[in-house]
């Protein structure tokens, strides 16, 4: 009952695409042979910039704008576009992600509900409208970027890490639903790596890396390109991390 | 633009969606439970899709936890489509 290969026009959406991780992971997928959706909410150069470095490689993109944290309508109409534009959308990068830290005695409600909103709750949304052309293609990759925040603790991020780790949980559970209709569902946790998300923090910060370096965003949008690959079609539920010796 | 919504048009686009599932095309009879057929809730999430994109009808969680036959999946789209 289940495709094996990807099928012609196959198109990845990518959330939070115009820089960092997403952006790196966009052009990851495009070398690949995916057609991409680059995904900003509010960046568009960023997102321009993305789909040229993808154009001049030789790659289909088109930005595509939208705040996935928004509840109206804002899955069905990225994907609706890129259906029009590009072809089904068969992969989808659950990747936009932000932070609002404090610590959990004086964590606003607001800055709860933002971080909940945009890291777990449109993740929901967006794989939920996301599955319908891959049910029908008998072909999907869904990837969630996770973290090592979650599983493991962050002091100052209670809200990050809750959504974090509710990725994880969530992505285990969709995952078992829709396997035998040949649609994967995994998560990615990356580490440290050096973005803007970041670019605060200390060196000292790096003294629990084994690697004792930050990784960097190719290193990330290396796992979800094989994650994201016909090669890991049998691979779902899991999550893979790429920490540098962290979680270990 | 939806398909024009007769009883027998419905049953054919059930009974079609049906047989991709998995179940015999002669074990697919009005009367015949989803339990019989081995149709899961993925199978029936499917099938409000299917639905949905021919005829515009749209099938919530709780209407598909209800409908327990091929018989009351019918009856139920076109009850909604008139």
């Amino acid at each position: 009952m289940s495709q094996k290969t990807r099928p012609e026009g196959a198109t990845a959406l990518v959330t939070g695409a115009s820089k960092g991780i997403g952006a790196a992971v966009a052009i990851a997928l495009a070398e690949d042979g995916w057609n991409v959706g680059v995904n900003y909410r509010s960046d568009k150069e960023g997102a321009e910039r993305t789909v040229k470095a993808i154009e001049d490689a030789g790659g289909k993109a088109i930005a595509v704008e939208g705040d996935v944290s928004d509840a109206n309508g804002v899955p069905d109409a990225l994907i609706s576009k890129l259906e029009d534009e590009l072809g089904p959308v068969l992969a989808l990068v659950n990747n936009a992600g932000i932070t609002a830290d404090g610590l959990a005695i004086q964590l606003e409600d607001e800055d709860w509900d933002k971080v909940i909103d945009t890291n777990l709750t449109a993740a929901f949304r967006m794989t939920r409208r996301a599955m319908r052309p891959m049910i029908k293609a008998r072909y999907g990759r869904v990837i969630n970027i996770a973290s090592v925040v979650g599983p493991r603790a962050n002091a100052g991020q209670s809200n990050y890490a809750a959504a974090k780790a509710g990725l994880v949980g969530f992505t285990k559970t969709v995952a078992t639903e829709v396997a035998r209709r040949g649609v994967t569902v995994n998560a990615v946790a990356p580490g440290f790596i050096a973005t803007s998300m970041t670019e605060d923090l200390p060196d000292a910060a790096l003294d629990v890396v084994p690697a004792k370096r930050a990784g960097t965003p190719e290193e990330v949008a290396a796992a979800v390109r094989f994650l994201a690959s016909d090669a890991a079609g049998y691979v779902t539920g899991s999550t893979l991390y790429v920490d540098g010796g962290m979680s270990a | 633009m939806p398909e024009t919504v007769t009883p027998e048009a419905v049953e054919t686009t059930v009974r079609d969606a049906l047989v991709q599932f998995g179940p015999e095309p002669d074990d697919i009879k009005r009367d015949a439970t989803f339990e019989e057929l081995d149709v899961d809730s993925l199978d029936l999430a499917e099938l409000s899709q299917i639905i949905e994109d021919e005829y515009g009808v749209k099938l919530k969680g709780e209407d598909v936890g209800k409908i327990k036959t091929v018989g009351d999946a019918v009856d139920l789209v076109v009850q909604r489509a008139g």
